[in-house]
């Protein structure tokens, strides 16, 4: 709509348009934000409390019911054992009442100033439990005949109780232990050092192998349709199902790789590509620890994206004038010089977004590597260092810690990203 | 007649010695690839012990290029030359080898992986040799003509490359899961499928995942939960996208903009705090809890890429509809959506795609076998106790169906992944 056109109409009808707008987009932003931005506040709210794994249960009294002695005539006792705990050992519990609902023609006789009946209703109101606490409290009951007249079990019902804990996650108990924690392990380095190498070298073999890939198909010949969609099979194809297949394949013992290198003489042995950490090797004179089980993910990681780089380089390639090139042609260019000159040069921007896009997904890569090595090995990256904290070691707090200075890291890659992203799309 | 071949043949110029080494040269190349791929056929796929005879098959290579770039018509080598070098050469490697090429370690001479392996192999070679040198004259060579050849077998070893690594692991995928665990341990390199073997022996892996381990279940979970999300997602982002690029209001290029930020986040850090919040909903077991998670997940992209559909389309359409008296809403259901079918079955088909696939968050939430989606379930084959054909009959199935979606619709999907840019 145009400025103009904007202006001649009421103001009313903008209002009623923006408003429109609006309702149309309140279900994704209520979406958006309660399972997106939400989560990502309420990262870094964790990231600052103390909470474990077990946490997340709140505290609840629990209580069991056992008659003890059972009435044999009017006027006998009937004797009722409330077996009473705290779920939590650390964390009390306010407020404890317990109701039961017990057979009609029931008087309660022990002397207990928490309790009171009234005709069949028990109700004891039993204050602050602290963690760990535990009580049985027996209450005696005469019976009467009507008691025998309806023939209830006091155990007919179950008894209730509850109480209010304070949410470990909504409290206002905050520590920076988290944090001290991930720089104190001394793995946080290795770790990142481990996470760029995986990103950088991830990125930049998919972007080659697709531009290679691409380069291939840029050419009209029967099948090509075919091919591209082969091409496109690692990227489709669900991870889970890649990630073991490729990890059965590279197995030391029933692998087929370390059986068909044995086989044709390339390998003295099996070789352990996603457990072994590093090999030494020696290479005119300099001697160094060639990391195996890195390597190997990095080409798992180039492996599965480059079809998405090759899908955007070949679009590009099409797009480019075909003039070009046989205006070049009437020059003399070779076709090395004809890529060099023209296509490469076509190429930088797209290459430079796929660069960029690639480079924050593959840092926030998770399931790949999970997967194959499950961090093993010298593969942990920090993705799966959340992981390893939060629900391996059970402690969200430093989980969401090592999440939080994730984000940050990603942060500037974002802010690089939308620097120098095309405007408008 | 023989006349005028002369004058052709001269006047094309015959074949330098530059010409006939470049030949040579692209000869060998060419036999020491086919030769290769026929010593690992016939591994893989025949269970033979075989020797790859590089020096043998350099030499033979040479000769082959050397005849094809010797024997050259204008700028073609003749059918019958290539033909023949390549039979020829096939029938000397089967005499010289004593009819065991390769060293093939086999009681009797295996007809089909020595006699037609010899055959096809030269034969492909000299034809590839020629192949690689059409329309090249071979009478004077420069820089262009290097560049080209180089550039031909570049893209050759780059075509055996790619399908290589691309089909392989799928390949090997399905081989193993139709073979018994005592096989796959004992000769893991042998990678073909005995076939002569009952069906039911040969699908057991199948029958056992999808019964024994409830696949079958797990099949129905996916479906739901992937069409559901497409539903939801599908909803919300048309009227989403309609709001985008129709309508005007504040903020509306700071949304714009910021809808691929959304994307960006990375799902580990949402996994904390969903799992905690939704541990003490009581919605973290749940189907209708990933049903939460998909659509915010697949909803910045779709809205992203309808956008940059509905931007295509033209605004006069929905003018005129308005002008009739249609509300809104009206507009987009009987206009806009008509015309976006397209723009819509990409969105959908690549939505379905990431919930089929998803896996980390089906991982975190889900705990009950009843409601497990495949990639979840997956998780429990991967286990000591579970023979690998059962892992890998299960990769299967959770593949086969997104592969056929794929290959029947994909002219949408390729659509949506390119205007999309989607996430990985």
């Amino acid at each position: 709509m145009t400025r103009s056109e904007r202006e001649t109409r009421r103001p009313t009808l903008a209002a009623r348009e923006a408003r429109l707008a609006y309702m149309l987009l309140a279900p994704t932003f209520l979406i958006v934000f309660a399972i997106v931005l939400f989560p990502v506040i309420a990262n870094f709210w964790i990231s600052f409390k103390p909470v474990k794994l077990a946490n997340l249960r709140p505290p609840t009294p629990i209580v069991r019911e056992r008659v003890r002695e059972t009435p044999e005539a009017p006027g006998d006792t009937l004797l009722i054992r409330y077996q009473m705990r705290n779920s939590s050992q650390e964390i009390t519990i306010e407020d404890v009442l317990l109701t039961d609902v017990l057979p009609d023609g029931l008087t309660l006789t022990t002397d207990e100033p928490r309790c009171s009946m009234t005709t069949t209703n028990l109700r004891c109101e039993l204050g602050s439990w602290e963690g760990g606490y535990r009580e049985n409290l027996e209450l005696s009951f005469e019976t009467s005949e009507r008691y025998f007249a309806t023939q209830a079990d006091p155990r007919d019902t179950d008894p209730s109780i509850q109480g209010s804990a304070p949410n470990i996650l909504t409290n206002l108990v905050f520590t920076f232990q988290n944090f001290t924690e991930i720089f104190r392990r001394g793995d946080f380095w290795p770790t990142l050092r481990i996470t760029l190498y995986y990103t950088i070298f991830g990125t930049i073999g998919s972007i080659l192998l697709g531009l290679f890939a691409a380069q291939l198909l840029n050419v009209k010949f029967p099948g090509q349709g075919i091919l591209r969609g082969l091409f496109l099979f690692p990227y489709v194809a669900p991870v889970i199902a890649v990630a073991f297949a490729w990890a059965f394949l590279l197995d030391p013992t029933s692998g087929a790789v370390s059986a068909l290198g044995m086989r044709f003489g390339l390998l003295e042995g099996p070789i352990n590509f996603l457990g072994q950490r590093s090999i030494a090797v020696d290479l005119f004179g300099f001697s160094f620890r060639f990391p195996v089980a890195l390597t190997t993910v990095i080409l798992f990681e180039a492996w599965r994206y480059f079809p998405f780089a090759f899908l955007f380089i070949l679009a590009r390639f099409q797009a480019i004038p075909r003039d070009m090139y046989e205006a070049a042609e009437v020059d003399g260019a070779s076709y090395f010089q004809q890529f060099w000159y023209i296509t490469l040069p076509q190429l930088v921007g797209i290459i430079s977004t796929l660069f960029l896009l690639r480079f924050i997904w593959t840092f926030n890569k998770f399931d790949d590597i999970f997967l194959l090595t499950g961090g093993a090995a010298g593969t942990k990256t920090l993705t799966v260092q959340v992981y390893d904290q939060a629900f391996a070691l059970a402690d969200l707090g430093t989980g969401a810690a090592v999440a939080v200075v994730l984000f940050a890291i990603l942060a500037i890659f974002l802010l690089i990203y939308f620097r120098y992203a095309p405007e408008g799309d | 007649m023989t006349v005028t071949s002369q004058t052709r043949f001269h006047s094309q110029g015959a074949s330098s010695p530059a010409g006939i080494l470049l030949a040579t040269i692209l000869g060998t190349l060419s036999t020491t690839l086919t030769v290769t791929l026929w010593t690992v056929a016939a591994t893989i796929f025949g269970d033979l012990e075989t020797v790859l005879p590089l020096g043998w098959a350099l030499l033979s290579g040479a000769v082959i290029g050397a005849v094809v770039g010797a024997f050259r018509q204008g700028k073609d080598t003749p059918t019958a030359v290539t033909l023949i070098t390549g039979l020829g050469t096939g029938i000397l490697w089967l005499i010289l080898s004593g009819g065991r090429p390769l060293n093939m370690n086999m009681p009797e001479l295996h007809l089909f992986w020595g006699v037609a392996g010899a055959l096809l192999t030269f034969t492909a070679a000299a034809h590839l040799t020629r192949y690689g040198l059409r329309d090249l004259g071979l009478g004077r060579i420069d820089r262009n003509h290097l560049e080209l050849l180089l550039l031909r077998v570049t893209r050759a070893a780059g075509f055996v490359f790619f399908l290589t690594v691309v089909i392989f692991p799928f390949y090997f995928m399905v081989a193993s899961s139709l073979k018994p665990r005592a096989e796959l341990l004992q000769n893991p390199s042998y990678l073909g499928v005995d076939l002569a073997r009952k069906l039911s022996d040969l699908l057991i892996g199948y029958r056992e995942v999808l019964i024994t381990h409830e696949f079958w279940r797990f099949i129905l979970n996916s479906t739901f939960v992937s069409l559901v999300t497409v539903a939801i997602t599908l909803v919300l982002s048309v009227l989403g996208a309609y709001a985008v690029t129709r309508l005007a209001f504040p903020g509306r290029h700071l949304l714009s903009r910021s809808i691929l930020l959304i994307y960006m986040f990375p799902a580990i850090v949402l996994v904390i705090p969903l799992y905690s919040v939704f541990s003490q909903l009581g919605l973290r077991d749940t189907l209708p809890g990933l049903l939460i998670v998909y659509p915010a997940t697949t909803l910045p992209v779709a809205l992203y890429m309808l956008r940059s559909y509905f931007q295509t389309l033209p605004k006069d359409l929905e003018e005129a509809g308005m002008i009739d008296g249609c509300t809104r809403l009206s507009v987009i259901w009987r206009i806009t959506l008509p015309l976006s079918l397209p723009a819509l079955a990409s969105v959908g088909l690549y939505v379905f795609m990431i919930a089929w696939n998803e896996f980390l968050f089906a991982f975190m939430f889900l705990d009950t076998p009843a409601i497990f989606t495949l990639s979840r379930g997956m998780v429990g084959l991967n286990s000591q106790e579970v023979p690998r054909q059962f892992l890998m009959a299960g990769a299967v199935i959770v593949t086969v169906p997104i592969m056929v979606i794929f290959f029947w619709f994909e002219k949408y999907l390729v659509g949506g992944l390119t205007a999309g840019g989607v996430k990985g």
